[in-house]
Protein backbone atom coordinates (compact mmCIF):
# COMPACT_ATOMS: atom_id res chain seq x y z
CA UNK A 1 0.00 0.00 0.00
CA UNK A 2 1.16 3.42 -1.06
CA UNK A 3 2.57 5.55 2.65
CA UNK A 4 2.17 8.89 2.66
CA UNK A 5 4.79 10.86 4.18
CA UNK A 6 3.11 13.54 5.69
CA UNK A 7 2.27 13.38 9.11
CA UNK A 8 -1.12 15.29 8.61
CA UNK A 9 -2.48 12.46 6.74
CA UNK A 10 -0.39 9.29 7.66
CA UNK A 11 -1.34 9.49 11.68
CA UNK A 12 -3.24 6.05 10.69
CA UNK A 13 -0.13 4.46 9.87
CA UNK A 14 0.90 5.39 13.29
CA UNK A 15 -2.22 3.83 14.97
CA UNK A 16 -1.69 0.66 12.94
CA UNK A 17 2.07 0.99 13.75
CA UNK A 18 0.68 0.79 17.14
CA UNK A 19 -1.68 -1.91 16.91
CA UNK A 20 1.50 -4.45 15.35
CA UNK A 21 3.18 -3.21 18.13
CA UNK A 22 1.28 -4.47 20.99
CA UNK A 23 -0.20 -7.88 18.89
CA UNK A 24 -3.52 -6.40 18.12
CA UNK A 25 -5.37 -9.29 16.77
CA UNK A 26 -8.83 -8.53 15.91
CA UNK A 27 -10.30 -5.40 15.08
CA UNK A 28 -14.09 -4.56 14.90
CA UNK A 29 -15.51 -1.82 12.77
CA UNK A 30 -18.12 0.10 11.21
CA UNK A 31 -17.38 1.55 7.97
CA UNK A 32 -16.02 4.91 8.81
CA UNK A 33 -14.58 8.26 6.07
CA UNK A 34 -12.22 9.33 8.79
CA UNK A 35 -11.30 5.57 9.52
CA UNK A 36 -10.94 4.66 6.28
CA UNK A 37 -7.32 4.09 5.84
CA UNK A 38 -6.34 2.71 8.96
CA UNK A 39 -9.04 0.07 7.90
CA UNK A 40 -7.38 -0.28 4.91
CA UNK A 41 -4.39 -1.16 6.73
CA UNK A 42 -5.79 -3.47 8.95
CA UNK A 43 -7.73 -5.35 5.92
CA UNK A 44 -4.37 -6.01 4.00
CA UNK A 45 -2.66 -7.00 7.43
CA UNK A 46 -3.06 -11.22 7.09
CA UNK A 47 -2.03 -11.01 11.02
CA UNK A 48 -5.52 -9.15 12.08
CA UNK A 49 -8.70 -10.42 11.42
CA UNK A 50 -10.85 -7.34 10.42
CA UNK A 51 -14.96 -7.68 11.69
CA UNK A 52 -16.88 -5.22 10.11
CA UNK A 53 -19.89 -4.62 12.31
CA UNK A 54 -23.44 -3.98 11.96
CA UNK A 55 -23.57 -1.93 14.97
CA UNK A 56 -20.96 -0.47 17.31
CA UNK A 57 -22.27 -2.48 20.29
CA UNK A 58 -21.51 -6.05 18.71
CA UNK A 59 -17.73 -4.75 18.61
CA UNK A 60 -17.53 -4.80 22.65
CA UNK A 61 -18.64 -8.54 22.52
CA UNK A 62 -16.02 -8.99 19.99
CA UNK A 63 -13.37 -7.56 22.06
CA UNK A 64 -14.48 -10.22 25.38
CA UNK A 65 -14.53 -13.05 23.53
CA UNK A 66 -11.11 -12.19 21.37
CA UNK A 67 -9.47 -11.87 25.12
CA UNK A 68 -11.20 -15.05 26.72
CA UNK A 69 -9.27 -16.70 23.38
CA UNK A 70 -6.00 -14.74 24.69
CA UNK A 71 -6.09 -11.94 21.83
CA UNK A 72 -5.88 -8.22 21.96
CA UNK A 73 -8.58 -6.62 19.93
CA UNK A 74 -9.28 -2.90 19.22
CA UNK A 75 -12.61 -1.17 18.16
CA UNK A 76 -13.02 1.99 15.36
CA UNK A 77 -15.72 4.06 15.63
CA UNK A 78 -16.86 7.60 15.38
CA UNK A 79 -18.30 9.25 18.07
CA UNK A 80 -22.02 8.28 17.33
CA UNK A 81 -21.23 4.71 18.16
CA UNK A 82 -20.26 5.35 21.33
CA UNK A 83 -23.80 5.77 22.27
CA UNK A 84 -24.93 2.67 20.34
CA UNK A 85 -22.46 0.90 22.86
CA UNK A 86 -23.34 2.27 26.31
CA UNK A 87 -25.14 -1.09 28.28
CA UNK A 88 -23.15 -3.24 26.58
CA UNK A 89 -19.82 -1.30 27.53
CA UNK A 90 -20.99 -2.79 31.22
CA UNK A 91 -19.82 -6.44 29.79
CA UNK A 92 -16.52 -4.96 30.13
CA UNK A 93 -16.40 -2.78 33.57
CA UNK A 94 -17.99 -6.34 35.06
CA UNK A 95 -15.22 -8.80 33.82
CA UNK A 96 -12.13 -6.44 33.77
CA UNK A 97 -11.49 -6.94 30.00
CA UNK A 98 -9.24 -4.58 28.19
CA UNK A 99 -10.90 -2.73 25.33
CA UNK A 100 -9.08 -0.29 23.09
CA UNK A 101 -11.40 2.30 21.02
CA UNK A 102 -10.12 4.44 18.76
CA UNK A 103 -13.27 7.30 17.84
CA UNK A 104 -13.56 9.78 14.67
CA UNK A 105 -15.00 12.61 16.15
CA UNK A 106 -18.24 14.09 14.36
CA UNK A 107 -20.33 17.15 15.57
CA UNK A 108 -17.44 19.67 16.57
CA UNK A 109 -15.19 21.58 15.10
CA UNK A 110 -16.84 23.00 11.69
CA UNK A 111 -19.18 20.37 12.08
CA UNK A 112 -21.64 20.39 8.81
CA UNK A 113 -23.94 18.71 10.03
CA UNK A 114 -26.51 19.81 12.87
CA UNK A 115 -27.40 15.93 13.42
CA UNK A 116 -23.96 14.65 14.53
CA UNK A 117 -24.03 17.42 17.30
CA UNK A 118 -25.95 16.04 20.00
CA UNK A 119 -24.22 12.72 20.46
CA UNK A 120 -20.46 14.08 19.74
CA UNK A 121 -20.85 16.99 22.37
CA UNK A 122 -21.63 13.78 24.89
CA UNK A 123 -19.24 11.28 23.91
CA UNK A 124 -16.67 11.81 25.94
CA UNK A 125 -18.61 12.27 28.93
CA UNK A 126 -20.62 9.13 28.06
CA UNK A 127 -17.47 7.20 27.76
CA UNK A 128 -16.12 8.19 31.44
CA UNK A 129 -19.65 7.23 32.38
CA UNK A 130 -19.47 4.24 31.41
CA UNK A 131 -15.95 3.54 33.02
CA UNK A 132 -13.02 4.54 29.98
CA UNK A 133 -10.17 6.34 30.53
CA UNK A 134 -10.28 9.17 27.91
CA UNK A 135 -7.52 11.24 26.07
CA UNK A 136 -8.34 13.38 23.15
CA UNK A 137 -6.15 13.79 20.23
CA UNK A 138 -5.86 16.96 18.64
CA UNK A 139 -2.50 16.75 16.41
CA UNK A 140 -1.15 14.43 14.28
CA UNK A 141 2.08 14.75 15.77
CA UNK A 142 0.38 13.25 18.92
CA UNK A 143 -1.56 10.17 17.80
CA UNK A 144 1.84 7.86 18.23
CA UNK A 145 2.89 8.64 21.24
CA UNK A 146 -0.98 8.76 23.02
CA UNK A 147 -2.27 5.47 21.02
CA UNK A 148 0.69 3.88 22.26
CA UNK A 149 0.16 4.71 26.09
CA UNK A 150 -3.51 4.20 25.52
CA UNK A 151 -2.47 0.36 24.34
CA UNK A 152 -0.19 0.12 26.56
CA UNK A 153 -2.16 1.12 29.81
CA UNK A 154 -5.46 -1.03 28.44
CA UNK A 155 -3.17 -4.21 28.46
CA UNK A 156 -1.37 -3.93 31.25
CA UNK A 157 -4.11 -3.28 33.58
CA UNK A 158 -7.36 -4.79 31.74
CA UNK A 159 -8.70 -1.22 31.38
CA UNK A 160 -10.95 0.29 29.26
CA UNK A 161 -9.38 2.79 27.77
CA UNK A 162 -10.73 5.61 24.51
CA UNK A 163 -9.00 7.78 22.22
CA UNK A 164 -10.58 10.45 20.30
CA UNK A 165 -9.44 11.75 17.45
CA UNK A 166 -10.99 15.16 17.30
CA UNK A 167 -12.38 16.55 13.95
CA UNK A 168 -9.89 19.20 13.40
CA UNK A 169 -7.05 16.40 13.66
CA UNK A 170 -9.43 14.22 11.08
CA UNK A 171 -9.96 17.19 8.89
CA UNK A 172 -12.70 17.45 6.22
CA UNK A 173 -10.93 16.81 3.26
CA UNK A 174 -10.52 13.04 4.51
CA UNK A 175 -14.10 12.80 4.80
CA UNK A 176 -15.36 14.71 1.42
CA UNK A 177 -14.57 13.47 -1.86
CA UNK B 1 -48.69 -28.86 21.22
CA UNK B 2 -46.07 -28.89 24.17
CA UNK B 3 -45.48 -32.14 23.70
CA UNK B 4 -43.63 -31.96 20.74
CA UNK B 5 -41.55 -29.36 22.33
CA UNK B 6 -38.07 -29.59 24.37
CA UNK B 7 -37.48 -29.75 27.76
CA UNK B 8 -34.64 -27.23 27.69
CA UNK B 9 -32.58 -28.40 30.91
CA UNK B 10 -32.63 -32.55 29.47
CA UNK B 11 -31.75 -30.61 26.04
CA UNK B 12 -28.75 -28.35 27.36
CA UNK B 13 -28.12 -31.25 29.71
CA UNK B 14 -27.62 -33.79 26.02
CA UNK B 15 -25.71 -31.24 24.26
CA UNK B 16 -23.08 -30.97 26.70
CA UNK B 17 -22.72 -34.61 27.70
CA UNK B 18 -18.72 -35.56 27.40
CA UNK B 19 -18.27 -32.08 26.28
CA UNK B 20 -14.41 -32.67 25.69
CA UNK B 21 -12.91 -29.03 24.54
CA UNK B 22 -15.83 -27.24 23.97
CA UNK B 23 -16.73 -23.61 25.06
CA UNK B 24 -19.30 -22.54 25.84
CA UNK B 25 -20.92 -18.79 26.13
CA UNK B 26 -24.21 -18.94 27.56
CA UNK B 27 -26.70 -16.02 27.19
CA UNK B 28 -27.95 -13.99 30.13
CA UNK B 29 -31.24 -15.75 31.80
CA UNK B 30 -32.49 -18.97 31.44
CA UNK B 31 -29.76 -20.05 29.09
CA UNK B 32 -26.93 -19.20 31.82
CA UNK B 33 -28.91 -21.22 34.25
CA UNK B 34 -29.48 -24.11 31.94
CA UNK B 35 -25.45 -24.32 31.28
CA UNK B 36 -25.25 -24.27 35.34
CA UNK B 37 -27.42 -26.91 35.63
CA UNK B 38 -25.84 -29.22 33.18
CA UNK B 39 -22.75 -29.11 35.15
CA UNK B 40 -20.63 -26.21 36.30
CA UNK B 41 -17.48 -26.13 33.96
CA UNK B 42 -14.49 -23.61 34.00
CA UNK B 43 -14.86 -23.48 30.20
CA UNK B 44 -18.51 -21.81 30.56
CA UNK B 45 -18.90 -18.21 30.20
CA UNK B 46 -21.48 -17.76 31.47
CA UNK B 47 -23.24 -14.13 31.15
CA UNK B 48 -25.62 -11.99 33.92
CA UNK B 49 -26.09 -9.15 31.44
CA UNK B 50 -24.66 -8.15 27.98
CA UNK B 51 -28.22 -8.88 26.27
CA UNK B 52 -27.81 -9.13 22.80
CA UNK B 53 -23.76 -9.79 22.74
CA UNK B 54 -23.75 -13.50 23.49
CA UNK B 55 -22.96 -14.14 19.34
CA UNK B 56 -20.26 -11.36 18.89
CA UNK B 57 -18.60 -13.02 22.31
CA UNK B 58 -19.12 -16.00 20.36
CA UNK B 59 -17.51 -15.02 17.56
CA UNK B 60 -14.70 -13.26 18.91
CA UNK B 61 -13.31 -16.14 20.66
CA UNK B 62 -14.10 -18.60 17.67
CA UNK B 63 -11.43 -16.02 15.50
CA UNK B 64 -9.01 -16.06 18.33
CA UNK B 65 -9.18 -19.89 18.88
CA UNK B 66 -9.74 -21.87 15.82
CA UNK B 67 -8.12 -24.89 17.06
CA UNK B 68 -11.30 -24.85 19.44
CA UNK B 69 -15.24 -25.37 19.14
CA UNK B 70 -17.05 -22.38 20.53
CA UNK B 71 -21.30 -23.07 21.29
CA UNK B 72 -23.13 -20.19 22.22
CA UNK B 73 -26.12 -21.34 24.03
CA UNK B 74 -28.79 -18.23 24.30
CA UNK B 75 -32.36 -17.52 24.31
CA UNK B 76 -34.19 -16.20 21.73
CA UNK B 77 -34.86 -12.51 23.06
CA UNK B 78 -30.86 -12.68 23.19
CA UNK B 79 -30.75 -13.95 19.48
CA UNK B 80 -33.31 -11.06 18.32
CA UNK B 81 -31.31 -8.16 20.29
CA UNK B 82 -28.39 -9.10 18.39
CA UNK B 83 -29.64 -10.04 15.31
CA UNK B 84 -27.47 -8.31 13.56
CA UNK B 85 -24.22 -10.11 14.77
CA UNK B 86 -25.83 -12.81 12.20
CA UNK B 87 -24.83 -11.01 9.55
CA UNK B 88 -21.33 -10.20 11.13
CA UNK B 89 -20.50 -13.91 11.64
CA UNK B 90 -22.06 -14.85 8.26
CA UNK B 91 -19.33 -12.31 6.99
CA UNK B 92 -16.35 -13.93 8.67
CA UNK B 93 -17.49 -17.85 8.46
CA UNK B 94 -15.85 -18.81 11.21
CA UNK B 95 -16.16 -22.84 10.85
CA UNK B 96 -15.60 -23.25 14.54
CA UNK B 97 -18.51 -21.45 16.07
CA UNK B 98 -22.09 -22.62 16.59
CA UNK B 99 -25.31 -21.15 18.37
CA UNK B 100 -27.81 -22.58 19.45
CA UNK B 101 -31.14 -20.79 20.54
CA UNK B 102 -33.16 -22.35 23.07
CA UNK B 103 -36.65 -20.54 21.44
CA UNK B 104 -39.26 -20.71 24.12
CA UNK B 105 -40.96 -17.65 22.01
CA UNK B 106 -40.85 -15.66 25.23
CA UNK B 107 -39.55 -13.44 27.48
CA UNK B 108 -38.77 -15.79 30.58
CA UNK B 109 -36.83 -13.46 32.99
CA UNK B 110 -39.56 -10.70 33.28
CA UNK B 111 -42.91 -12.84 32.95
CA UNK B 112 -43.09 -14.85 29.69
CA UNK B 113 -44.16 -12.16 27.53
CA UNK B 114 -44.30 -13.18 24.20
CA UNK B 115 -41.18 -12.67 21.43
CA UNK B 116 -40.77 -12.08 18.16
CA UNK B 117 -40.83 -15.73 17.24
CA UNK B 118 -44.13 -15.66 18.57
CA UNK B 119 -45.20 -14.38 16.10
CA UNK B 120 -43.28 -16.35 13.15
CA UNK B 121 -40.04 -14.77 12.94
CA UNK B 122 -38.11 -17.50 11.76
CA UNK B 123 -34.11 -17.43 13.15
CA UNK B 124 -33.26 -20.31 10.73
CA UNK B 125 -34.33 -18.40 7.87
CA UNK B 126 -32.33 -15.30 8.66
CA UNK B 127 -29.56 -17.58 9.71
CA UNK B 128 -29.69 -19.22 6.34
CA UNK B 129 -29.87 -15.87 4.70
CA UNK B 130 -26.59 -14.08 6.65
CA UNK B 131 -24.60 -17.79 4.68
CA UNK B 132 -24.47 -19.76 7.78
CA UNK B 133 -23.40 -22.57 6.72
CA UNK B 134 -26.41 -24.73 8.11
CA UNK B 135 -29.62 -24.18 10.25
CA UNK B 136 -32.40 -26.13 11.29
CA UNK B 137 -34.90 -26.43 13.99
CA UNK B 138 -35.22 -29.12 16.60
CA UNK B 139 -37.89 -30.02 18.69
CA UNK B 140 -37.61 -33.65 19.74
CA UNK B 141 -35.36 -34.92 22.11
CA UNK B 142 -34.29 -37.86 19.93
CA UNK B 143 -32.88 -35.02 17.59
CA UNK B 144 -30.04 -33.78 20.59
CA UNK B 145 -27.18 -36.14 19.97
CA UNK B 146 -26.89 -34.94 16.36
CA UNK B 147 -27.05 -31.82 17.68
CA UNK B 148 -24.36 -32.67 19.97
CA UNK B 149 -22.29 -33.68 16.92
CA UNK B 150 -22.91 -30.55 15.10
CA UNK B 151 -21.47 -28.47 17.93
CA UNK B 152 -18.20 -31.08 18.02
CA UNK B 153 -17.86 -31.27 14.31
CA UNK B 154 -20.24 -29.62 12.37
CA UNK B 155 -19.14 -26.98 9.94
CA UNK B 156 -20.09 -23.84 11.19
CA UNK B 157 -20.78 -21.01 11.37
CA UNK B 158 -24.33 -22.68 12.00
CA UNK B 159 -27.25 -22.00 14.01
CA UNK B 160 -29.80 -24.42 15.75
CA UNK B 161 -33.30 -23.39 16.37
CA UNK B 162 -34.39 -25.10 19.65
CA UNK B 163 -38.11 -25.12 20.74
CA UNK B 164 -38.31 -25.58 23.82
CA UNK B 165 -41.58 -25.41 26.44
CA UNK B 166 -42.41 -22.45 28.10
CA UNK B 167 -41.80 -23.54 31.50
CA UNK B 168 -39.65 -21.69 34.28
CA UNK B 169 -37.70 -24.59 35.96
CA UNK B 170 -36.12 -24.05 39.04
CA UNK B 171 -32.82 -21.69 38.71
CA UNK B 172 -29.49 -23.26 39.26
CA UNK B 173 -27.18 -19.90 39.51
CA UNK B 174 -23.31 -20.52 38.70
CA UNK B 175 -20.50 -17.69 39.61
CA UNK B 176 -21.78 -14.34 39.33
CA UNK B 177 -18.60 -12.32 39.42
CA UNK B 178 -17.97 -11.63 36.15
CA UNK B 179 -13.79 -10.98 37.09
CA UNK B 180 -13.89 -14.71 38.56
CA UNK B 181 -16.10 -16.40 35.71
CA UNK B 182 -13.43 -14.28 33.06
CA UNK B 183 -10.05 -15.25 34.93
CA UNK B 184 -11.32 -18.91 35.29
CA UNK B 185 -12.40 -19.42 31.85
CA UNK B 186 -8.71 -17.94 30.76
CA UNK B 187 -6.78 -20.11 33.26
CA UNK B 188 -8.40 -23.12 32.04
CA UNK B 189 -8.28 -22.21 28.32
CA UNK B 190 -4.60 -21.29 29.07
CA UNK B 191 -3.89 -24.56 30.63
CA UNK B 192 -5.92 -27.25 28.05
Amino acid sequence: MHSPTNIETSWPDAIYAQFRRVGIRQVGYVPDAGHSRLIALVKDDPNIADVVLTSEQEGVGLVAGAALGGERAALLMQSSGVGNCVNMFSLLRNCGFPCVVLVTMRGEFGEFNPWQVPMGAITEDVLRLCGFLTYRIESAEAVDAIVGAGCDMAFAGNLQVAMLLSQRLIGPKVWTR
Amino acid sequence: MDAMLLDRRDFVRQLLVDRGNLLVVPGLGSATYDVAAAGDHPLNFYLWGAMGGTAMIGLGLALARPDRRVAVITGDGDMLMGLGSLATIGVKQPKNLAIVVLDNARYGETGMQPSHTDNGIDLVAVALACRFKHARVVSRIDGAADVRALLHGGEGPLLVNARIKPEDPPRVLPLRDGHAIKQRFIEALGAV
